[in-house]
Protein backbone atom coordinates (compact mmCIF):
# COMPACT_ATOMS: atom_id res chain seq x y z
CA UNK A 1 0.00 0.00 0.00
CA UNK A 2 1.59 3.18 -0.81
CA UNK A 3 0.63 6.85 -0.84
CA UNK A 4 1.46 9.50 -2.68
CA UNK A 5 2.16 12.30 0.19
CA UNK A 6 1.14 15.93 -1.98
CA UNK A 7 -2.05 15.16 -4.06
CA UNK A 8 -3.89 12.56 -1.82
CA UNK A 9 -2.87 12.11 1.51
CA UNK A 10 -5.80 9.93 2.70
CA UNK A 11 -4.94 6.35 2.56
CA UNK A 12 -8.58 5.34 3.28
CA UNK A 13 -10.52 7.65 1.81
CA UNK A 14 -13.73 6.34 3.56
CA UNK A 15 -12.02 6.86 7.34
CA UNK A 16 -13.21 9.29 9.46
CA UNK A 17 -10.27 12.12 8.84
CA UNK A 18 -10.26 14.77 11.71
CA UNK A 19 -7.39 16.70 10.50
CA UNK A 20 -5.65 17.63 6.92
CA UNK A 21 -2.54 19.15 6.28
CA UNK A 22 -2.18 19.88 2.93
CA UNK A 23 1.05 21.26 1.19
CA UNK A 24 2.30 23.24 3.95
CA UNK A 25 5.31 25.02 3.71
CA UNK A 26 7.68 27.20 5.91
CA UNK A 27 10.91 28.64 5.41
CA UNK A 28 13.13 30.00 8.13
CA UNK A 29 15.28 33.08 5.94
CA UNK A 30 16.73 30.70 3.34
CA UNK A 31 16.25 27.34 4.97
CA UNK A 32 12.96 25.19 3.78
CA UNK A 33 11.97 23.53 6.91
CA UNK A 34 8.99 22.67 5.49
CA UNK A 35 8.56 21.61 1.58
CA UNK A 36 4.70 20.72 0.82
CA UNK A 37 4.40 18.71 3.49
CA UNK A 38 0.70 16.55 3.94
CA UNK A 39 -0.74 14.64 6.75
CA UNK A 40 -4.11 13.66 7.76
CA UNK A 41 -5.45 12.44 11.14
CA UNK A 42 -8.31 10.34 11.68
CA UNK A 43 -10.44 10.39 14.82
CA UNK A 44 -9.74 8.01 18.07
CA UNK A 45 -6.07 6.94 16.90
CA UNK A 46 -3.00 7.59 17.35
CA UNK A 47 -0.93 9.19 14.49
CA UNK A 48 2.85 8.98 14.60
CA UNK A 49 5.11 11.32 13.25
CA UNK A 50 9.00 9.71 12.83
CA UNK A 51 11.74 11.53 11.12
CA UNK A 52 15.06 12.28 11.08
CA UNK A 53 16.42 15.46 13.18
CA UNK A 54 16.05 18.16 11.34
CA UNK A 55 13.40 16.18 9.02
CA UNK A 56 10.75 19.34 9.63
CA UNK A 57 8.65 17.13 12.28
CA UNK A 58 8.72 20.06 14.95
CA UNK A 59 7.99 22.75 12.53
CA UNK A 60 5.25 21.09 10.91
CA UNK A 61 4.11 20.15 14.80
CA UNK A 62 4.77 23.93 15.69
CA UNK A 63 2.42 24.98 12.41
CA UNK A 64 -0.33 22.69 14.25
CA UNK A 65 -0.23 23.97 17.56
CA UNK A 66 0.19 27.84 16.36
CA UNK A 67 3.20 28.57 17.53
CA UNK A 68 4.23 28.93 13.91
CA UNK A 69 2.00 30.46 10.53
CA UNK A 70 2.68 28.16 7.19
CA UNK A 71 3.91 30.02 4.52
CA UNK A 72 1.41 28.06 2.51
CA UNK A 73 -0.83 25.06 2.71
CA UNK A 74 -3.95 24.76 4.06
CA UNK A 75 -5.18 23.24 7.33
CA UNK A 76 -8.58 21.56 7.79
CA UNK A 77 -10.09 20.51 11.20
CA UNK A 78 -13.30 18.45 11.58
CA UNK A 79 -14.37 19.86 7.69
CA UNK A 80 -13.17 23.53 8.27
CA UNK A 81 -10.21 25.22 7.13
CA UNK A 82 -8.38 26.84 10.11
CA UNK A 83 -5.96 29.42 10.51
CA UNK A 84 -4.25 29.65 13.95
CA UNK A 85 -2.46 32.90 14.78
CA UNK A 86 -1.68 32.16 18.43
CA UNK A 87 -1.03 28.84 20.39
CA UNK A 88 -4.37 30.04 22.23
CA UNK A 89 -6.04 30.08 18.51
CA UNK A 90 -5.62 26.55 17.94
CA UNK A 91 -6.00 25.31 21.76
CA UNK A 92 -9.19 27.26 21.68
CA UNK A 93 -9.73 25.22 18.46
CA UNK A 94 -9.43 21.82 19.96
CA UNK A 95 -5.74 21.24 19.55
CA UNK A 96 -3.71 21.09 22.67
CA UNK A 97 0.16 20.51 22.80
CA UNK A 98 1.98 18.56 25.43
CA UNK A 99 5.50 20.31 24.70
CA UNK A 100 8.67 18.46 26.26
CA UNK A 101 9.36 21.27 28.85
CA UNK A 102 5.42 20.44 30.36
CA UNK A 103 4.99 23.96 31.09
CA UNK A 104 4.29 22.85 34.60
CA UNK A 105 5.24 25.19 37.76
CA UNK A 106 7.02 22.87 39.93
CA UNK A 107 6.20 24.53 43.25
CA UNK A 108 2.00 24.34 43.07
CA UNK A 109 -0.03 21.97 43.06
CA UNK A 110 -1.07 19.34 40.69
CA UNK A 111 -4.64 20.95 40.92
CA UNK A 112 -3.52 24.66 40.33
CA UNK A 113 -1.35 23.52 37.52
CA UNK A 114 -4.58 21.56 35.87
CA UNK A 115 -6.12 24.56 35.80
CA UNK A 116 -3.41 27.75 35.62
CA UNK A 117 -4.37 30.30 32.93
CA UNK A 118 -8.41 28.66 33.25
CA UNK A 119 -9.24 28.63 36.74
CA UNK A 120 -12.97 28.43 37.67
CA UNK A 121 -13.73 30.81 40.23
CA UNK A 122 -17.07 31.71 42.29
CA UNK A 123 -18.73 34.46 43.17
CA UNK A 124 -18.47 35.48 47.01
CA UNK A 125 -20.28 39.01 47.23
CA UNK A 126 -18.39 41.14 45.15
CA UNK A 127 -15.62 39.62 44.51
CA UNK A 128 -14.82 36.28 42.70
CA UNK A 129 -12.52 33.18 44.71
CA UNK A 130 -10.91 30.11 43.29
CA UNK A 131 -13.28 27.41 43.10
CA UNK A 132 -10.94 25.50 44.70
CA UNK A 133 -12.95 22.25 45.60
CA UNK A 134 -14.20 22.11 42.36
CA UNK A 135 -11.29 22.21 40.87
CA UNK A 136 -9.32 19.57 43.20
CA UNK A 137 -12.11 17.58 42.17
CA UNK A 138 -12.52 18.11 38.15
CA UNK A 139 -8.43 17.19 38.28
CA UNK A 140 -8.49 14.29 40.15
CA UNK A 141 -11.35 12.79 38.15
CA UNK A 142 -9.37 13.60 34.97
CA UNK A 143 -6.07 11.97 36.17
CA UNK A 144 -7.96 8.88 37.71
CA UNK A 145 -9.14 8.29 34.56
CA UNK A 146 -6.36 8.54 32.57
CA UNK A 147 -3.41 7.01 34.68
CA UNK A 148 -2.85 4.08 36.84
CA UNK A 149 -0.16 5.55 39.59
CA UNK A 150 -2.27 9.15 39.59
CA UNK A 151 -0.49 11.61 42.33
CA UNK A 152 -2.72 13.05 44.80
CA UNK A 153 -4.17 16.63 43.07
CA UNK A 154 -3.00 18.38 45.96
CA UNK A 155 0.71 17.46 45.87
CA UNK A 156 3.13 19.61 44.54
CA UNK A 157 4.46 19.03 40.91
CA UNK A 158 7.86 19.33 42.52
CA UNK A 159 7.38 15.94 44.29
CA UNK A 160 6.04 14.30 41.31
CA UNK A 161 8.40 11.53 39.23
CA UNK A 162 9.05 12.24 35.32
CA UNK A 163 6.17 10.22 34.37
CA UNK A 164 3.53 11.79 36.95
CA UNK A 165 4.32 14.91 35.60
CA UNK A 166 3.69 14.11 32.00
CA UNK A 167 0.66 12.46 33.06
CA UNK A 168 -0.10 15.47 34.68
CA UNK A 169 0.37 17.56 31.88
CA UNK A 170 -1.16 15.05 29.20
CA UNK A 171 -4.11 14.94 31.42
CA UNK A 172 -4.51 18.53 31.32
CA UNK A 173 -4.47 18.72 27.41
CA UNK A 174 -7.08 16.40 27.35
CA UNK A 175 -9.09 17.99 29.95
CA UNK A 176 -9.45 21.30 27.60
CA UNK A 177 -12.14 19.80 25.53
CA UNK A 178 -9.16 18.94 22.63
CA UNK A 179 -10.12 16.93 19.88
CA UNK A 180 -6.15 16.79 19.37
CA UNK A 181 -3.43 16.26 21.80
CA UNK A 182 0.14 16.74 20.20
CA UNK A 183 2.60 15.19 21.88
CA UNK A 184 6.76 16.11 21.99
CA UNK A 185 8.84 12.62 22.68
CA UNK A 186 6.65 12.32 25.82
CA UNK A 187 8.66 9.80 27.22
CA UNK A 188 12.48 10.39 26.36
CA UNK A 189 13.66 11.51 30.02
CA UNK A 190 11.81 8.70 31.26
CA UNK A 191 13.05 4.96 32.76
CA UNK A 192 11.26 1.86 31.42
CA UNK A 193 8.46 1.75 34.05
CA UNK A 194 7.62 5.55 33.98
CA UNK A 195 7.62 5.33 29.58
CA UNK A 196 5.38 2.25 30.14
CA UNK A 197 3.21 4.07 32.28
CA UNK A 198 2.77 7.22 30.24
CA UNK A 199 2.06 5.00 26.86
CA UNK A 200 -0.61 3.66 29.51
CA UNK A 201 -1.64 7.51 29.54
CA UNK A 202 -1.65 7.87 25.80
CA UNK A 203 -3.24 4.82 24.99
CA UNK A 204 -6.41 5.43 27.26
CA UNK A 205 -6.51 8.84 26.12
CA UNK A 206 -6.74 7.35 22.30
CA UNK A 207 -9.55 5.41 23.61
CA UNK A 208 -11.91 8.04 25.17
CA UNK A 209 -11.78 9.49 21.16
CA UNK A 210 -8.90 11.90 21.05
CA UNK A 211 -6.80 11.95 18.35
CA UNK A 212 -3.15 11.56 19.48
CA UNK A 213 -0.12 13.32 17.67
CA UNK A 214 2.54 11.67 19.05
CA UNK A 215 6.30 12.72 17.96
CA UNK A 216 9.27 9.88 18.86
CA UNK A 217 12.56 8.84 18.12
CA UNK A 218 11.38 5.32 19.60
CA UNK A 219 10.72 2.82 17.03
CA UNK A 220 9.39 0.08 19.39
CA UNK A 221 7.63 2.67 20.74
CA UNK A 222 5.93 4.01 17.32
CA UNK A 223 5.11 0.56 16.39
CA UNK A 224 3.51 -0.52 20.02
CA UNK A 225 1.28 2.39 20.26
CA UNK A 226 0.52 4.08 16.55
CA UNK A 227 -2.53 3.34 14.20
CA UNK A 228 -0.89 5.01 11.57
CA UNK A 229 2.89 6.34 11.11
CA UNK A 230 3.84 9.78 8.35
CA UNK A 231 7.50 9.38 7.91
CA UNK A 232 8.95 12.70 7.14
CA UNK A 233 12.29 13.24 5.05
CA UNK A 234 13.77 16.73 4.01
CA UNK A 235 10.73 18.96 4.73
CA UNK A 236 8.27 16.30 3.09
CA UNK A 237 6.20 13.42 4.77
CA UNK A 238 7.15 10.75 2.37
CA UNK A 239 5.57 8.26 3.22
CA UNK A 240 2.67 7.41 5.40
CA UNK A 241 1.71 4.06 7.25
CA UNK A 242 -0.77 1.63 8.43
CA UNK A 243 1.39 0.56 11.50
CA UNK A 244 -0.17 -2.82 11.23
CA UNK A 245 1.20 -3.13 7.03
CA UNK A 246 4.51 -2.09 8.10
CA UNK A 247 7.65 -2.97 10.43
CA UNK A 248 11.07 -1.11 11.73
CA UNK A 249 13.18 -1.79 9.21
CA UNK A 250 10.72 -0.47 6.40
CA UNK A 251 10.30 2.98 8.47
CA UNK A 252 14.24 2.86 8.79
CA UNK A 253 14.71 3.02 5.04
CA UNK A 254 11.81 4.97 4.27
CA UNK A 255 13.86 7.64 6.99
CA UNK A 256 17.08 7.50 5.62
CA UNK A 257 15.85 7.49 1.90
CA UNK A 258 17.18 3.74 1.76
CA UNK A 259 13.66 3.13 0.09
CA UNK A 260 11.45 5.17 -1.68
CA UNK A 261 8.13 6.17 -0.63
CA UNK B 1 1.47 12.87 69.39
CA UNK B 2 4.39 10.42 67.71
CA UNK B 3 4.55 11.93 64.40
CA UNK B 4 4.70 14.96 65.70
CA UNK B 5 7.80 14.08 68.11
CA UNK B 6 9.12 13.08 65.24
CA UNK B 7 8.15 16.33 63.46
CA UNK B 8 10.36 18.15 66.23
CA UNK B 9 13.50 16.09 65.54
CA UNK B 10 13.65 16.94 61.66
CA UNK B 11 15.33 19.90 60.85
CA UNK B 12 13.10 21.11 58.36
CA UNK B 13 10.14 21.50 61.20
CA UNK B 14 12.27 24.59 62.47
CA UNK B 15 13.07 25.94 59.39
CA UNK B 16 9.73 25.56 57.82
CA UNK B 17 8.61 27.62 61.53
CA UNK B 18 11.86 29.61 62.12
CA UNK B 19 10.24 32.96 62.76
CA UNK B 20 7.23 31.76 64.59
CA UNK B 21 9.83 29.60 67.35
CA UNK B 22 12.37 32.47 67.23
CA UNK B 23 9.47 34.89 68.20
CA UNK B 24 8.18 32.41 70.97
CA UNK B 25 11.77 31.66 72.36
CA UNK B 26 12.28 36.08 72.18
CA UNK B 27 9.72 36.43 74.76
CA UNK B 28 10.61 33.47 77.01
CA UNK B 29 13.89 34.79 76.99
CA UNK B 30 12.67 38.59 77.48
CA UNK B 31 10.45 38.61 80.05
CA UNK B 32 12.51 36.17 82.24
CA UNK B 33 15.36 39.22 81.52
CA UNK B 34 13.00 41.83 81.45
CA UNK B 35 9.49 42.29 84.15
CA UNK B 36 8.45 44.78 81.50
CA UNK B 37 8.82 43.16 78.61
CA UNK B 38 5.06 40.97 78.89
CA UNK B 39 3.08 44.03 80.69
CA UNK B 40 0.16 45.16 78.93
CA UNK B 41 0.85 48.31 78.04
CA UNK B 42 4.83 47.42 76.30
CA UNK B 43 2.77 44.83 74.33
CA UNK B 44 0.37 47.28 73.21
CA UNK B 45 3.38 49.38 72.27
CA UNK B 46 5.20 46.94 70.52
CA UNK B 47 2.14 46.08 68.44
CA UNK B 48 1.81 49.46 67.39
CA UNK B 49 5.49 49.84 66.62
CA UNK B 50 5.47 46.47 64.49
CA UNK B 51 2.08 47.66 62.18
CA UNK B 52 4.71 49.87 59.55
CA UNK B 53 7.18 47.02 59.27
CA UNK B 54 4.33 44.08 58.91
CA UNK B 55 2.27 46.40 56.35
CA UNK B 56 6.20 46.72 54.60
CA UNK B 57 7.02 42.94 54.91
CA UNK B 58 3.29 41.71 53.38
CA UNK B 59 4.46 44.00 50.38
CA UNK B 60 7.89 42.95 50.22
CA UNK B 61 6.56 39.54 50.59
CA UNK B 62 4.23 39.95 47.54
CA UNK B 63 6.85 40.90 45.32
CA UNK B 64 9.80 38.89 46.22
CA UNK B 65 7.30 35.69 45.32
CA UNK B 66 7.60 36.60 42.11
CA UNK B 67 11.35 36.24 41.95
CA UNK B 68 11.82 40.17 42.44
CA UNK B 69 12.79 42.50 45.13
CA UNK B 70 11.88 45.77 46.14
CA UNK B 71 14.83 47.91 47.32
CA UNK B 72 12.44 51.29 46.87
CA UNK B 73 9.95 50.19 49.30
CA UNK B 74 11.11 52.71 52.54
CA UNK B 75 11.99 55.19 50.29
CA UNK B 76 8.69 55.06 48.64
CA UNK B 77 7.03 55.11 51.37
CA UNK B 78 8.91 58.29 52.45
CA UNK B 79 7.61 59.99 49.40
CA UNK B 80 4.25 58.84 50.34
CA UNK B 81 4.51 60.79 53.16
CA UNK B 82 5.90 63.92 51.82
CA UNK B 83 2.74 63.57 49.42
CA UNK B 84 0.58 63.58 52.27
CA UNK B 85 1.82 65.83 54.24
CA UNK B 86 2.64 68.49 51.45
CA UNK B 87 -1.69 68.09 50.32
CA UNK B 88 -2.34 68.62 54.16
CA UNK B 89 -0.56 71.62 54.38
CA UNK B 90 -2.00 73.19 51.35
CA UNK B 91 -5.35 72.97 53.43
CA UNK B 92 -6.60 69.38 51.60
CA UNK B 93 -8.27 67.49 54.49
CA UNK B 94 -7.75 63.72 55.78
CA UNK B 95 -8.71 61.53 53.39
CA UNK B 96 -7.72 63.61 50.09
CA UNK B 97 -4.40 63.98 51.83
CA UNK B 98 -4.60 59.94 52.14
CA UNK B 99 -5.83 59.19 48.79
CA UNK B 100 -2.85 61.57 47.67
CA UNK B 101 -0.04 59.69 49.55
CA UNK B 102 -0.92 56.58 48.72
CA UNK B 103 -1.03 57.37 44.53
CA UNK B 104 2.35 59.38 45.20
CA UNK B 105 3.52 55.85 46.59
CA UNK B 106 1.79 53.78 43.35
CA UNK B 107 3.34 56.18 41.22
CA UNK B 108 7.23 54.47 42.28
CA UNK B 109 5.40 51.48 42.17
CA UNK B 110 4.34 52.09 38.19
CA UNK B 111 7.46 52.69 37.61
CA UNK B 112 9.06 49.63 39.20
CA UNK B 113 6.54 47.74 37.00
CA UNK B 114 6.95 49.10 33.85
CA UNK B 115 11.34 49.22 33.99
CA UNK B 116 11.17 45.72 35.52
CA UNK B 117 8.08 43.79 33.85
CA UNK B 118 8.57 45.81 29.95
CA UNK B 119 11.74 47.41 30.13
CA UNK B 120 13.64 43.96 31.41
CA UNK B 121 15.71 45.67 33.68
CA UNK B 122 16.99 43.74 36.74
CA UNK B 123 14.74 44.28 39.28
CA UNK B 124 17.37 45.11 41.99
CA UNK B 125 18.95 47.41 39.80
CA UNK B 126 15.33 49.02 38.99
CA UNK B 127 14.46 49.19 42.44
CA UNK B 128 17.76 50.59 43.48
CA UNK B 129 17.26 53.67 41.14
CA UNK B 130 13.65 54.35 41.97
CA UNK B 131 15.17 54.18 45.89
CA UNK B 132 17.34 57.36 44.91
CA UNK B 133 14.86 58.93 42.78
CA UNK B 134 11.70 58.76 45.73
CA UNK B 135 14.51 59.89 48.11
CA UNK B 136 15.91 62.56 46.00
CA UNK B 137 12.43 63.65 45.14
CA UNK B 138 11.10 63.35 49.16
CA UNK B 139 13.90 66.05 49.94
CA UNK B 140 13.10 68.17 46.84
CA UNK B 141 9.37 68.64 47.23
CA UNK B 142 10.06 69.37 50.99
CA UNK B 143 13.19 71.27 50.82
CA UNK B 144 14.65 68.88 53.04
CA UNK B 145 12.43 69.66 56.50
CA UNK B 146 9.67 67.86 58.21
CA UNK B 147 6.24 69.26 57.68
CA UNK B 148 4.16 69.04 60.22
CA UNK B 149 0.87 67.68 60.30
CA UNK B 150 -1.86 68.24 63.38
CA UNK B 151 -4.68 66.41 62.18
CA UNK B 152 -7.16 65.30 64.58
CA UNK B 153 -7.55 61.79 62.41
CA UNK B 154 -4.64 61.16 62.42
CA UNK B 155 -3.88 61.32 66.07
CA UNK B 156 -7.10 58.91 66.81
CA UNK B 157 -5.08 56.92 64.27
CA UNK B 158 -2.59 56.34 67.06
CA UNK B 159 -4.00 56.80 69.94
CA UNK B 160 -6.91 55.22 69.55
CA UNK B 161 -7.46 50.99 70.42
CA UNK B 162 -9.53 48.10 70.73
CA UNK B 163 -8.38 46.61 73.50
CA UNK B 164 -4.52 45.88 73.81
CA UNK B 165 -4.78 46.41 70.10
CA UNK B 166 -4.23 49.66 68.65
CA UNK B 167 -5.31 51.07 65.60
CA UNK B 168 -1.97 51.07 63.75
CA UNK B 169 -1.89 46.96 64.02
CA UNK B 170 -5.37 46.47 62.96
CA UNK B 171 -4.98 48.02 60.21
CA UNK B 172 -2.22 46.57 59.49
CA UNK B 173 -3.58 42.91 60.15
CA UNK B 174 -6.48 43.83 58.11
CA UNK B 175 -4.02 44.11 55.36
CA UNK B 176 -3.03 40.95 56.12
CA UNK B 177 -5.89 39.19 55.81
CA UNK B 178 -6.65 41.10 52.54
CA UNK B 179 -3.15 40.00 51.55
CA UNK B 180 -3.55 36.12 52.41
CA UNK B 181 -6.79 36.13 51.09
CA UNK B 182 -5.70 37.69 47.48
CA UNK B 183 -2.83 35.34 47.35
CA UNK B 184 -4.01 32.16 48.19
CA UNK B 185 -7.80 32.41 47.08
CA UNK B 186 -7.81 34.70 43.84
CA UNK B 187 -6.53 33.75 40.36
CA UNK B 188 -4.33 37.16 40.51
CA UNK B 189 -2.59 35.50 43.62
CA UNK B 190 -1.87 32.19 41.78
CA UNK B 191 -0.81 34.04 38.95
CA UNK B 192 1.74 35.54 41.57
CA UNK B 193 3.10 32.42 42.54
CA UNK B 194 2.73 31.03 38.81
CA UNK B 195 4.93 33.46 37.37
CA UNK B 196 7.51 33.81 40.28
CA UNK B 197 7.79 30.21 40.14
CA UNK B 198 8.34 29.04 36.78
CA UNK B 199 7.51 32.19 34.27
CA UNK B 200 7.84 30.62 31.16
CA UNK B 201 5.35 27.38 32.26
CA UNK B 202 2.60 30.36 33.40
CA UNK B 203 3.44 32.07 29.92
CA UNK B 204 2.63 28.85 28.28
CA UNK B 205 -0.63 28.79 29.90
CA UNK B 206 -1.60 31.88 28.69
CA UNK B 207 -0.89 34.30 32.13
CA UNK B 208 0.59 37.80 31.09
CA UNK B 209 3.70 37.72 33.11
CA UNK B 210 3.88 41.01 32.20
CA UNK B 211 0.65 42.74 33.71
CA UNK B 212 1.10 40.48 36.84
CA UNK B 213 4.37 41.54 37.92
CA UNK B 214 3.30 45.70 36.75
CA UNK B 215 0.48 45.04 39.19
CA UNK B 216 2.88 43.37 42.28
CA UNK B 217 4.88 46.47 42.47
CA UNK B 218 1.91 48.77 42.15
CA UNK B 219 0.43 46.84 45.33
CA UNK B 220 3.70 46.81 47.04
CA UNK B 221 3.98 50.69 46.58
CA UNK B 222 0.10 51.05 47.44
CA UNK B 223 1.03 49.49 51.01
CA UNK B 224 4.26 51.52 50.94
CA UNK B 225 1.84 54.46 50.81
CA UNK B 226 -0.42 53.14 53.34
CA UNK B 227 2.51 52.58 55.63
CA UNK B 228 3.99 56.28 55.02
CA UNK B 229 0.46 57.53 56.88
CA UNK B 230 1.00 55.37 59.82
CA UNK B 231 4.47 56.89 59.87
CA UNK B 232 3.44 60.70 59.50
CA UNK B 233 0.68 59.62 62.56
CA UNK B 234 3.25 58.26 64.33
CA UNK B 235 5.83 61.47 64.43
CA UNK B 236 3.45 63.88 63.63
CA UNK B 237 5.26 64.93 60.88
CA UNK B 238 5.87 63.95 56.80
CA UNK B 239 9.66 63.87 57.16
CA UNK B 240 11.79 63.13 54.42
CA UNK B 241 14.62 61.43 56.75
CA UNK B 242 15.86 58.06 54.29
CA UNK B 243 14.72 55.22 56.62
CA UNK B 244 16.87 52.38 55.72
CA UNK B 245 16.14 50.22 58.44
CA UNK B 246 12.85 49.84 57.44
CA UNK B 247 13.69 48.39 53.74
CA UNK B 248 16.15 46.18 55.24
CA UNK B 249 13.97 44.83 58.16
CA UNK B 250 11.46 44.27 55.78
CA UNK B 251 13.50 41.88 53.68
CA UNK B 252 14.81 40.28 56.87
CA UNK B 253 11.06 39.90 57.84
CA UNK B 254 10.50 37.89 54.75
CA UNK B 255 13.22 35.73 54.92
CA UNK B 256 12.87 35.49 58.58
CA UNK B 257 9.18 34.33 57.16
CA UNK B 258 10.69 31.37 55.59
CA UNK B 259 10.14 32.95 52.00
CA UNK B 260 13.04 32.06 49.50
CA UNK B 261 14.18 34.94 47.28
CA UNK B 262 14.06 32.94 44.10
CA UNK B 263 10.56 32.95 43.94
CA UNK B 264 7.46 31.06 43.40
CA UNK B 265 6.64 30.04 47.25
CA UNK B 266 4.07 32.36 48.88
CA UNK B 267 3.97 32.68 52.48
CA UNK B 268 1.81 35.50 54.40
CA UNK B 269 1.82 34.92 58.18
CA UNK B 270 5.82 34.22 57.94
CA UNK B 271 6.56 37.46 57.14
CA UNK B 272 4.34 38.97 59.15
CA UNK B 273 5.37 36.75 62.27
CA UNK B 274 8.55 37.89 61.02
CA UNK B 275 8.06 41.28 61.38
CA UNK B 276 6.84 40.77 64.80
CA UNK B 277 10.00 39.33 65.67
CA UNK B 278 12.31 41.91 64.87
CA UNK B 279 10.34 44.38 66.49
CA UNK B 280 9.98 42.25 69.86
CA UNK B 281 13.69 41.92 69.27
CA UNK B 282 14.44 45.62 68.85
CA UNK B 283 11.98 46.75 72.06
CA UNK B 284 13.47 43.83 74.48
CA UNK B 285 17.06 45.15 73.79
CA UNK B 286 15.78 48.91 74.52
CA UNK B 287 14.21 47.24 77.97
CA UNK B 288 16.90 45.15 79.00
CA UNK B 289 18.71 49.15 78.31
CA UNK B 290 21.36 47.42 75.40
CA UNK B 291 22.48 50.82 73.11
CA UNK B 292 20.80 51.18 70.37
CA UNK B 293 23.82 50.35 68.40
CA UNK B 294 23.98 46.97 68.90
CA UNK B 295 20.11 46.68 67.62
CA UNK B 296 21.16 46.55 63.82
CA UNK B 297 24.29 43.80 65.04
CA UNK B 298 21.16 41.50 66.86
CA UNK B 299 19.13 41.83 63.73
CA UNK B 300 21.66 40.75 61.21
CA UNK B 301 22.45 38.01 63.63
CA UNK B 302 19.01 36.95 63.65
CA UNK B 303 18.56 37.38 59.94
CA UNK B 304 22.00 35.20 59.06
CA UNK B 305 20.44 32.23 61.76
CA UNK B 306 17.37 32.16 59.85
CA UNK B 307 18.70 31.99 56.26
CA UNK B 308 21.26 29.22 57.22
CA UNK B 309 17.80 27.55 58.51
CA UNK B 310 15.69 27.83 55.62
CA UNK B 311 18.88 25.75 53.52
CA UNK B 312 16.91 22.63 55.48
CA UNK B 313 13.40 23.33 54.59
CA UNK B 314 11.68 20.78 52.64
CA UNK B 315 12.34 21.15 48.76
Amino acid sequence: MTTSPSLSPVSNPGADVLLTAENITKSFGGIHALKSASITMRRGEITALIGDNGAGKSTLVRCLSGIHKPDSGTITLDGEQVVFETPHHASQSGIETVHQNLALVEELAVWQNFFLGRELTRRLGLIRTLDRKAMKAHAAELLQDLAVNAPSVTSKVRRLSGGQRQAVAIARAAGRNSKIVIMDEPTAALGVQETARVEHVINTLRDSGVAVLLISHNFDQVMRLADHIWVMRAGVAVAGRRASATSGDELVALITGARAA
Amino acid sequence: MAPMLANIRELSFWAENAASIGLVALVIVFSFLSPAFLTLGNIRAMLIAAAILVILAVAQAFVITTGGIDLSISATMTLGAVGFGLSWSAGRGFVISTVIGILTAALVGLVNGLLIARGKVTDFIATLATLSVATGLALILSDGKPIAVNSSQLLRLTTGSIGIFGYPIILAAVIGAVAWFVMFRTRFGLHVQAVGGNDESAIANGISAVRVRIATYLIAAGLAGVAALLLVARIGAAEPAINTQYLLNSIAAVVLGGVSLTGGKAKIVGPIVGALLLTALTNGLTLLGVSQFYQPLAVGIVVVLAALLTRFQKK
